[in-house]
């Protein structure tokens, strides 16, 4: 069983749920970010959220828009990305998505990538501006099952539309908490409610929910529900406000600890 | 020559060939298909189409002149040049044309309120125009950059009742206002209505602005033959995303006659200080769909660099990109100085202020000319008016005393 499944049975028997931290990879450099993740990890982070820095993210507010560009400034491209997935899988074996838009992806070259993303254990793949109408491309030289193709679903998504995307993904799906880029405010708990129910209604996948969540009651509102919660602008902005700070692993790890204390609910 | 079939790209995806295509986020989707419903099923009406053409000829003043410039071909003693005035449409630019269309069609959807980002200013004019006609919100993504070199245009749109939203990342120009205009689209979806000003964007936008830009080429068609009783030998438009250049070629691709897209190369393709997509770009995706993009080895995109802040942009329409690869349109570029250049004698010798954008076109042209016969016909597509560029002229003017 790859390690996306196996996390979320393992959850379940212990009646957690997942806490998935999404964190922009080499944010504020590359040494520093292998430190924050790991110290991430050891706190109770359950699943990695990988973030391939881009030019012109067009689907992220502005936290992760800046740190997108220092990252840039750094050199971080998907050749990093890798290098740092497989430092990290010698330390951990937590479940590693890769979060990317499509042009860097495409410019490494789709079966270079698959191939390279395999052998740096990387276990799943995000790609937020690649709806299903335009995946083929990249999965068709994806021979096996190894690498998962986490789907994003919208609000905005009808529900046979949901159907159709549920079937074409694997590991998880990722529900959009509101119509609005990363780190936007206001979440109502009550119409996510609702759209978990269909969604676990048509699909077996686990679904996590993720854009805008980033107190400890968010995630306990969230989890009380969803399968899993993403929290992504939230550790962003912790980076972005620490960065000289020489401690800046431990205030992420005590971020992630007392989120991870949230997902632990027996309520379900 | 290679002809071209008209109406078989794009297929019902959106592909021309191996590009175009729909690359967003999972929350623009729904709202992508259903606008491409929408305009499939509402664009063919005849109420819809009686009352855009109704628009064209008594608001914009269509159909515009083709006007022979006799002292321009004079003096480069060549081809006969002929200008397709869309400078003189409403609002100073063929940009009216689309926005008319897509402003029609998001209040047939019951949508109130548009979004658009802008360049030049000429879409952001053009789009608040026609949310003032039709009574609609309206909100324009403009650069920073681009605000400080088109002054007037802001002040335009905000005279037309719409509110001018500052962009400033990136470098301030018309790729970071679209990245701002998706992202506000990402939010405000389900009530708005994102107003894609050049043949770029997910598909069906490059179809549907196509379509409603195509009355530049009909028209330009039908006068050039009442003129001289001929077709063309050629046709010449600027390209930044292509809207002008698809509006005035599109009606002509199944004649056997030469297309030229002229690019901005700034301050010279080899300074990397340019906007020359297909000349120096490669494949890529940006903003939607699958085209020639400026990128570096990572698929970063690159600031594009030009004089026109029309053209100052990365990517290109993905049926220029098919049009390139075909050899159907054959894809040139004009550096800043020719196009200044160009914008003087055009003043000079036929009495005309054009666009920066459109000078490009007007100095590939007498390039062309010289190399013809006096009895070949070149057909410009002059896509705007200069009133907009008069500071940027004069501020080269004072560089150029300086120096």
């Amino acid at each position: 069983m790859n390690r996306i499944d196996s996390t979320f049975k393992t959850l379940k028997k212990k009646k957690e749920k997942a806490l998935v931290g999404f964190v922009t990879a080499g944010d504020p450099n590359i040494e520093e970010s292998l430190r924050i993740i790991e110290a991430m990890i050891d706190a109770g982070l359950d699943i990695l959220e990988l973030g391939v820095p881009f030019s012109d993210p067009t689907a992220d507010g502005p936290v992760i828009q800046r740190s997108s560009a220092r990252t840039l400034k750094q050199g971080v491209n998907i050749a990093v990305v890798f290098e740092m997935t497989r430092k990290l899988r010698k330390k951990t074996d937590i479940p590693i998505i890769v979060f990317s838009y499509y042009n860097p992806i495409f410019s490494y070259g789709i079966s270079a990538f698959y191939n390279d993303a395999l052998a740096s254990e990387v276990d799943g793949m995000l790609v937020v501006d690649l709806p299903p109408e335009e995946s083929m491309e990249m999965t068709s030289c994806w021979s096996t099952n190894e690498l998962s193709l986490i789907r994003l679903i919208a609000p905005t998504t009808p529900t046979e539309r949901m159907a159709r995307i549920a079937q074409s993904a694997s590991g998880f799906l990722y529900f959009v908490s509101k119509t609005g880029v990363t780190g936007s405010d206001g979440l109502d708990s009550k119409e996510i409610d609702d759209k978990i129910k269909t969604l676990h209604s048509i699909t077996q996948l686990p679904v996590c929910v993720g854009f805008g969540i980033s107190t400890a009651a968010d995630v306990k509102s969230i989890a009380s529900f969803a399968d899993g919660v993403v929290v992504g602008s939230a550790f962003e902005r912790l980076i972005e406000i620490n960065l000289d700070q020489p401690n800046l692993p431990t205030i992420l790890a005590e971020k992630v600890h007392r989120l991870k204390c949230s997902t632990k609910t027996t309520s379900v | 020559m290679n002809t071209f079939t008209i109406g078989s790209y794009p297929d019902s995806k959106g592909h021309f060939g191996p590009y175009g295509g729909r690359y967003v986020a999972e929350t623009l989707m729904p709202a992508i298909l259903e606008l491409e419903e929408a305009y499939n099923q509402i664009g063919n009406e005849q109420a819809f189409q009686s009352e855009f053409q109704k628009l064209l000829r008594h608001y914009v003043g269509r159909p515009t002149p083709l006007f022979h410039a006799k002292r321009l071909g004079n003096h480069v003693k060549g081809a006969s040049i002929f200008l397709k005035r869309e400078d003189l449409a409403h609002s100073g630019a063929h940009k009216i044309n689309n926005t008319l269309g897509q402003a029609l069609l998001a209040r047939h959807m019951g949508k109130q309120k548009l979004i658009a980002e802008t360049g030049a200013g000429q879409h952001g004019v053009a789009t608040a125009t026609a949310a003032a006609l039709l009574g609609m919100e309206c909100r324009i993504f403009m650069g920073l950059e681009d605000i400080r070199r088109q002054a007037a245009n802001v002040q335009r749109m905000k005279l037309l009742g719409a509110e001018v939203m500052p962009v400033d990342s990136g470098s301030g120009t018309l790729k970071d206002a679209m990245n701002e205009a998706m992202r506000f689209w990402v939010g405000a979806v389900r009530d708005t209505f994102y107003v894609i000003g050049s043949v770029a964007g997910p598909h069906p936008y490059p179809l549907m602005v196509r379509n409603f830009q195509k009355i530049i080429g009909i028209e330009a068609r039908r006068q050039i033959l009442e003129l001289t009783g001929n077709l063309p030998n050629m046709l010449i438009a600027c390209v930044g995303g292509g809207s002008n250049a698809m509006g005035l070629f599109y009606p002509f691709m199944e004649d056997s006659i030469e297309m030229v897209g002229v690019e901005a190369a700034g301050k010279g393709i080899e300074t990397g200080k340019h906007a020359a997509t297909l000349t120096a770009g490669s494949l890529g995706v940006l903003h939607g769909s699958k085209s020639y993009v400026l990128q570096d080895a990572n698929g970063q995109i690159l600031e594009a660099h030009s004089i026109s802040a029309g053209l100052d942009y990365p990517g290109v329409g993905p049926e220029h990109a098919l049009l390139k690869d075909l050899g159907r349109v054959h894809y040139v570029a004009v550096d800043d100085n020719q196009a200044i250049e160009a914008f003087h004698k055009l003043c000079k010798l036929e009495g005309i202020i054009p666009a920066l954008e459109s000078a490009h076109a007007v100095a590939q042209a007498m390039i062309e000319a010289r190399r013809r016969p006096a009895t070949d016909i070149i057909v410009v597509n002059l896509s705007g008016r200069g009133d907009k560029d008069l500071n940027i002229i004069l501020s080269e003017e004072n560089k150029g005393k300086k120096e």
